[in-house]
């Protein structure tokens, strides 16, 4: 049998009583910190009437307030600093498309802490010292390209810091330099497959052997269709920048959940509504206390990610709780007449009736009624000279979306490349009720 | 017998049917004849060119959807009824027709376009009633 392959073995197999033990011994240091450091959890504390004493070990969390995006915003830019400025190092920021940005902070310390995340995320990819791993994350204040280019350099492999874009450029440097890792988001991934494809490179043509992908929301369909076109393994990788960044969580070789780093990350799942911890395996809201990091510490931070936690026996060997991968972010969630609808449900549909997973939801509201498009991709093979073809191709994808949704969408078939696509992330959902409001 | 048409994917939009034209120009093709079928979200050009492989490359290599589907190519007499007697020979032997549409040469002689399932039981049939049909190296050298 082969043998078991981890960056610190003895973390990452730890016995549960043992991560409990330090994770016990770093909440009560960390929640003392922040009660002396940082204004802001003190005045939440003390609200609540929650003093450091009374956190004796990781058992105690529920004690403690909850913190969300919107104290982040609050405490902009420097209300949730438990550092003075001169002992970080270095800041990410999310992209602050739905409000002001969060700033993270990080001292050297929290730095060497996330690249150590994301390198047991590349060695359980079947990452070593012997990989050519090409970042193709944006690099600059997102910190999927810092992550995992951190991650690279501490596996020792040799690092590609492409950062995202330029196409053309990705593929000659995954072909010369025989890159045998990718890590960049699945929806990049799907498109430099597409690409790689269209310049005659077949997934036994690729020297890629595993992907670490995250950053937005994928499915299961998109991960074979990924695997398929690259020859590749594709691990799911998932993090926060409130949190530090990808790593937080990841795949081993079982493909069946993420890993959560709980020497570093204590997670737990509350009823969004009721903010009460749910038993495990239940869907719930998913919420990071973050036990040892420096500069800008969580605890208790609402992700408003929903999924479960499991502690099967995971054949990997890890030890560490697993996370599903998250079955909507309340944010994503669209409610059209009346109906909840994800965009990873209408993904699951097109990869099911084999298109492309290049698509648009757009929605609107006309005469007080909301109108639901999906904009779809036809490939080449799917074109027919024949309108009707084409028509009964779109009827069947309707007739497939109102059975998983609930709800009928207008589908509408165009040729490649006229969906909005962009390089990083991919803008999915257009919702111009929003501009009316 | 049947000539080869070259169908080409593009969105409902201004300007569309020029993009195909100008790469067509640029690659030095002519277009025999050309049809257009529109919806409200997508069209789907129908042309009959005179190197369709040349064709197929210049437009693909522009990253259009493209498709070449065996059509049947016949003179069209120039006399009354000329149309409707193909249309009879057609549905008398009871297949169906997709679609069809005329063009003219520059020795003014006038040629049918048509889309059939069964394209070799409509050109027997119209050849038993002594209907020219076209060949590829026709459309080559109309
Ligand atoms: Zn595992």
């Amino acid at each position: 049998m082969e043998e078991k392959r981890y960056y610190q073995k003895e973390i990452e197999t730890m016995p549960l009583e043992e991560i409990r033990r330090v994770q016990s011994e770093k909440i009560v240091k960390q929640v003392r910190n922040v009660y002396d450091n940082v204004k802001y959890y003190r005045d939440l504390m003390d609200e609540k009437g929650v003093k450091p004493e009374d956190i004796k070990g990781i058992e105690d969390i529920h004690k403690l307030p909850f913190v969300s995006k919107s104290d982040l915003r609050e405490a902009y830019p420097f209300g949730m600093l438990a550092r003075p400025l001169s002992e970080c190092v270095r800041i990410h920021s999310t992209s602050g498309t739905t409000g002001k940005r969060v700033v993270a902070y990080y001292t050297q310390h929290d730095i060497d802490l996330w690249d150590e995340c994301c390198a047991r995320a590349i060695v359980a990819a079947g990452g070593s010292k012997d990989d050519v791993c090409q970042i193709s994350y944006g690099f600059g204040l997102f910190t999927g390209g810092a992550g995992l280019n951190g991650g690279s350099h501490k596996v020792g492999c040799l690092t590609l810091p492409m950062s995202s874009g330029n196409t053309d450029r990705q593929m000659q440097f995954i072909m010369d330099m025989g890159a045998t890792i990718l890590c960049c988001t699945p929806s990049y991934a799907a498109y430099l497959g597409e690409s790689l494809a269209e310049n005659g490179y077949g997934p036994e043509d690729i020297p890629l052997k595993a992907g670490i992908f995250g950053a937005e929301p994928w499915t299961e369909e998109m991960r074979q269709s990924i695997q398929n076109t690259l020859g590749i393994k594709a691990y799911d990788i998932y993090g926060l920048t409130e949190l530090s960044g990808p790593g937080v969580s990841y795949e081993c070789e079982e493909q069946r959940g993420m890993h959560i780093n709980e020497d570093h990350f204590y997670a737990e799942i509350i009823n969004p509504d009721t903010g009460e911890p749910l038993p495990e395996g239940e869907i719930g809201e998913l919420v990071f206390t973050s036990l040892d990091k420096e500069a800008f510490p969580l605890l208790r931070y609402r992700t408003r990610d929903l999924c479960r936690l499991t502690r099967e026996k995971c054949s990997c060997g890890r030890t560490h709780v697993r996370m599903s991968k998250p079955l909507g972010r309340s944010d994503d969630m669209m409610i059209i007449r009346g109906v909840n609808v994800f965009p990873s449900q209408i993904e699951a549909v097109l990869l099911n009736e084999g298109y492309t997973p290049n698509y648009q939801i757009i929605v609107d509201r006309v005469n007080n009624t909301d109108t639901f498009d999906i904009n779809v991709e036809l490939t080449p093979d799917q074109f027919s000279d024949r309108v009707k073809d084409i028509a009964d191709m779109e009827k069947k994808l309707v007739g497939a979306m109102r059975s998983m949704l609930g709800i009928g969408p207008k589908v509408h078939l165009l040729p490649p490349k006229s969906v909005v696509r962009s390089e990083g992330k991919a803008v999915r959902v257009i919702d111009k009720r929003k501009l009316h409001d | 017998m049947s000539i080869r048409q070259l169908s080409v994917f593009v969105q409902n939009e201004a300007g569309k049917l020029q993009e195909i034209t100008d790469c067509l120009y640029a690659s030095n093709i002519d277009i025999r004849a050309l049809s257009v079928a529109e919806t409200q979200d997508f069209g789907i050009f129908r042309l009959i060119v005179d190197d369709i492989d040349k064709a197929v490359s210049a437009l693909q290599e522009e990253g259009h959807i493209v498709k070449i589907t065996d059509v049947i190519g016949c003179k069209l007499e120039d006399r009354p009824g000329g149309l409707a007697r193909i249309v009879k020979v057609i549905s008398a032997i009871g297949v169906n027709m997709e679609y069809m549409y005329a063009f003219l040469t520059k020795s003014d002689s006038a040629y049918l376009v048509i889309r059939v399932e069964d394209n070799d039981a409509v050109e027997a049939a119209l050849r038993a009633r002594d209907i020219p049909l076209l060949e590829e190296s026709d459309v080559t050298a109309l």
